[in-house]
């Protein structure tokens, strides 16, 4: 192994860069062409000339940024292989969303694979992470620090369908709109909740293009068409920034729940406000992180947005090449 | 176990107080004796469990947790107790998770050297709340923001008793509180509280409102100062002696003077509780540094002596004297003051007066800082349990106003959680540099109505200069007129100064900024 990677790959101001392929991965401003990881807007944005990505991330951005989702799009699925000026790309589930993809690039006998966002929890609406043996890994670190150890979502579902039993007052669900919003409701759909669920307008289009895609989420309903005045008992969900907005003034009094793997510390779960934190996450957790640095064995990682101090100690004591990126653009709160 | 770190981990994020009432009634009528006993005591600071946790920790995470991953965890969370909490390895194994009142016998007997391993077995067997909560417990820091009050409002409610009822028996309970819970299930009868001096509930007062004044008549009604200290309950039977707080937590730890001073005394008897320095009332101010403490310095006792001022007997002796009328009552109560002769109690005076009129007068002259208004007793009235309607009236003295400046609005939480409800307010002062600036002396969260809370929002909204989490400094362009009781120079604040129950008198939108109050003004309030 003589290559170094860096000499190939590497930040620019732009967004990671592959030199003799000549296109960035999830870039931060628009590109030529650009490689696309997921639909979640920091990664994927609007305005590239090309873009390569799955079927669904293609999906994903033209629900949301109509013809600004780019130039030219062009599909890869798991299995396929597009040649980019000799370097081979292809994609492997990431477990993160619907869509989400860990970039594979083959140059000159080298691999290098590009994360993105991951997990390796289970999770219903997408495909499981696939394990890609590589020489450079470049990860995420979003919930880098051993304090991050998310609950089995399931049990957190469990203790939201548990408190609107025992409750008769409105819950208002704050989650983001792509992803954690459909995964929730899964969730609560496997713990036994029957009930219509009432959205936000902002969650309903991802909604029905997940149950396009043949993802199950049973009754749901725009709040708006019931006025809001007579969800008590109800689950409402809605984007966390209508939590605290005008908007969720029609609810009365509900119970304010938020899901996401910050919840699991307490100070964070109170700044938010919220009366239920549920300690659920699209990303992976510590010892997810660290058991998919030991499983791709690779001898490099290079960490590209997070905490990432504490991981590239945890990679060194492990006896592994660590590398911080400190890519910009990247959001941690918007998990 | 776990069903208490879930209540735990519940109450910590509740702030409405119905809500964390539901939550604590739904735990105390489900679970089972003796856990909800301790949970009880546990939550009204009634365990004394002090392990020295901090080495302990040092101890028994160094096998399992690199050091440096340990810093920045705890840098981040903040908090000891809750990082353990978090890095503590989940085991695989299936050990039995420990019940709170197996924690708490084990506890009560532990030696000094199983202190570690004991801890580090339970941890092992619990999940990251549990884990939180036993950390907390053993530290004797749970702080979810429930007072002893709260959780035995939440018995009566749980259980369809009167509060009332339960803390005449409180003080006599012991852990735990099999007793208690027996009676309040209806399967045993009600403890006796025994040799324990009992807290009494307290009779409380209405605000006077308008239009009321006419009906107080000196053939029927008698008046004396409300002072500004904090009402207590003093109640002995000769062997032991308390002093509770009137919502009955037990103070008499933080007053070994008032308790010294009564020694022998039998019954219960109703006053304030003031600081008193060369035969003054102290501001309020004194008193404060006395309260909230677990144990009290010789200087202290020296600088801030305490003092009870009488204004009522509920027991002379074991003679429960509640149904006398007042002048009966206030005969015994003056008999007893008389036997005392101590500097550390005196009476309430009460006054003389012609008429409505000359009480007006009266509550003019209440400017002393250390009285708050009148009170006002019917002559014919026992002495009833909570707040009955035309027995005790409150006449506070005309509250004090100032003209400042909207700085800061912070959202409030519940129902008012999308609202920007917690505003600061300053007043004008020169700089160094000559110009004025604005200098906060206060905060409020009330005293509006929902239609000007809505007004009140939008402003925040569209006059926002920069914003710090749930707070927004706004443009310092609104006027707020505040109410307060009183203002007593503080040299922990900025300003030099602290309000005392502030809260939003009028929102003056035609006022312009400049003209509010200058903190000089403020200032020669406090010296009055
Ligand atoms: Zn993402």
């Amino acid at each position: 192994m003589t290559l170094d990677p860096a000499s190939w790959l590497y930040p620019t101001p732009a967004g990671l860069y592959c030199e003799p392929g000549g296109f960035y991965i999830d870039p931060a401003r628009p590109v030529d062409r650009a490689v696309i990881t997921h639909g979640h807007a920091d990664h994927a944005r609007p305005g590239n000339a090309h873009v390569l990505a799955t079927p669904e991330t293609q999906s994903i951005m033209q629900v949301r940024y109509g013809d600004r989702a780019g130039g030219q799009l062009q599909a890869i699925e798991p299995g396929q292989i597009v040649s980019i000026n000799g370097v081979d790309v292809s994609v492997a589930p990431a477990g993160h969303i619907l869509g989400a993809a860990q970039v594979i690039l083959d140059w000159k006998g080298y691999r290098a694979v590009v994360s993105g966002d991951y997990k390796r929890a289970a999770d219903p609406t997408c495909a499981a992470f696939e394990v890609v043996k590589c020489d450079l890994f470049v990860t995420e670190a979003t919930f880098g620090l051993p304090v991050f150890r998310h609950e089995d979502a399931s049990g957190e579902a469990r203790r939201l369908t548990g408190s609107l039993a025992a409750s008769s007052r409105t819950h208002l669900l704050g989650v983001y709109g792509l992803g954690k919003c459909q995964r929730m409701i899964s969730l609560v759909r496997a713990a036994g909740y029957e009930r219509p669920i009432y959205l936000h307008g902002a969650l309903q289009g991802l909604c029905d293009y997940y149950v396009s895609q043949g993802v199950n989420l049973g009754d749901l309903r725009p709040v708006a068409a019931s006025g809001g005045d007579n969800l008590s008992g109800e689950l409402v969900m809605c984007p966390p920034s209508a939590i605290a907005d005008r908007w969720s003034r029609r609810l009365g009094d509900p119970v304010t729940a938020f899901a996401s793997g910050w919840m699991r510390v307490r100070a964070r779960a109170r700044q938010r406000g919220t009366e239920l934190p549920l300690v659920v996450s699209d990303h992976a957790d510590w010892p997810e992180l660290i058991q998919t640095i030991r499983d791709v064995e690779a001898g490099e990682i290079w960490v590209t947005h997070g905490r990432e101090d504490a991981l590239l100690h945890q990679i060194s004591q492990m006896g592994l090449k660590g590398r911080a990126l400190a890519l910009v653009g990247f959001e941690d709160e918007g998990e | 176990m776990q069903a208490f770190a879930e209540l735990m981990y519940r109450l910590a994020f509740t702030s409405s107080r119905n809500a964390k009432l539901d939550l604590m009634a739904a735990y105390f009528t489900g679970a089972p004796d003796p856990d909800r006993g301790i949970a009880l005591a546990a939550m009204t600071d009634g365990l004394n469990l002090r392990l020295p946790f901090r080495r302990l920790v040092a101890e028994m995470l160094e096998p399992h947790v690199d050091p440096v991953l340990f810093k920045l965890s705890r840098d981040y969370v903040g908090d000891t107790a809750e990082t353990v909490s978090l890095l503590w390895p989940d085991r695989e194994t299936d050990l039995p998770v420990p019940s709170l009142a197996e924690i708490h016998a084990r506890l009560e007997n532990l030696k000094p050297a199983e202190a570690g391993p004991q801890l580090a077995a339970w941890l092992d067997a619990l999940d990251a709340n549990g884990r939180w909560a036993l950390l907390k417990l053993v530290t004797g820091a749970l702080r979810v923001g429930v007072s002893a009050r709260l959780a035995k409002t939440a018995l009566a409610q749980g259980f369809g008793k009167d509060v009332a009822d339960i803390e005449e028996i409180w003080h006599g309970l012991e852990l735990p509180y099999t007793d208690l819970f027996g009676w309040l299930e209806g399967t045993a009868g009600r403890p006796d509280p025994g040799e324990v001096p009992v807290f009494r509930s307290v009779m409380l007062a209405h605000p006077l409102e308008d239009g009321e004044l006419a009906g107080i008549t000196p053939d029927e009604w008698v008046a004396e100062w409300k002072w500004d200290g904090i009402r207590v309950q003093l109640a002995g039977n000769s062997v032991e002696l308390r002093l509770y707080s009137r919502t009955g937590d037990d103070i008499s730890p933080a007053f070994p003077d008032i308790i010294d001073a009564f020694t022998g005394f039998h019954g219960v008897a109703d006053g304030e509780l003031l600081v008193m320095r060369g035969g003054e009332v102290a501001p309020f101010n004194d008193l404060q540094q006395r309260l909230n403490r677990k144990t009290v310095t010789a200087s202290m006792l020296k600088k801030h002596p305490a003092h009870i001022r009488f204004y009522d007997l509920l027991f002379d002796r074991a003679d429960d004297i509640r149904e006398l009328p007042f002048p009966a009552r206030r005969q015994r109560l003056e008999a007893f003051v008389d036997e005392l002769r101590t500097p550390v109690a005196s009476l309430s005076e009460l006054f003389e007066f012609a008429g409505p009129d000359d009480l007006a007068v009266l509550r003019e002259r209440a400017r002393d800082a250390n009285i708050e208004g009148l009170m006002l007793k019917r002559v014919t009235s026992p002495y009833l349990v909570g707040r009955p309607r035309g027995h005790w009236f409150k006449w506070k003295r005309a509250a004090l106003t100032a003209d400042c400046v909207m700085m800061y609005a912070q959202r409030g939480s519940g129902k008012r959680s999308s609202y920007y409800s917690d505003y600061t307010f300053g007043a004008w002062r020169t700089a160094d540099d000559g110009r004025d600036e604005l200098v906060p002396v206060g905060k409020a969260y009330s005293g509006f109505t929902d239609e000007e809370l809505k007004r009140l929002d939008k402003f925040v909204r569209q006059n926002t200069t920069e914003r710090f989490g749930p707070v927004r400094a706004v443009s310092p362009s609104l006027v707020l007129e505040v109410a307060f009781d009183a203002i007593q120079p503080s040299p922990r604040h900025k300003s030099g100064i602290a309000m005392r129950f502030p809260r939003i008198h009028r929102i003056r939108w035609d006022k312009p900024a400049a003209e509010a109050d200058r903190l000089e003004t403020l200032e020669a309030l406090a010296a009055t």
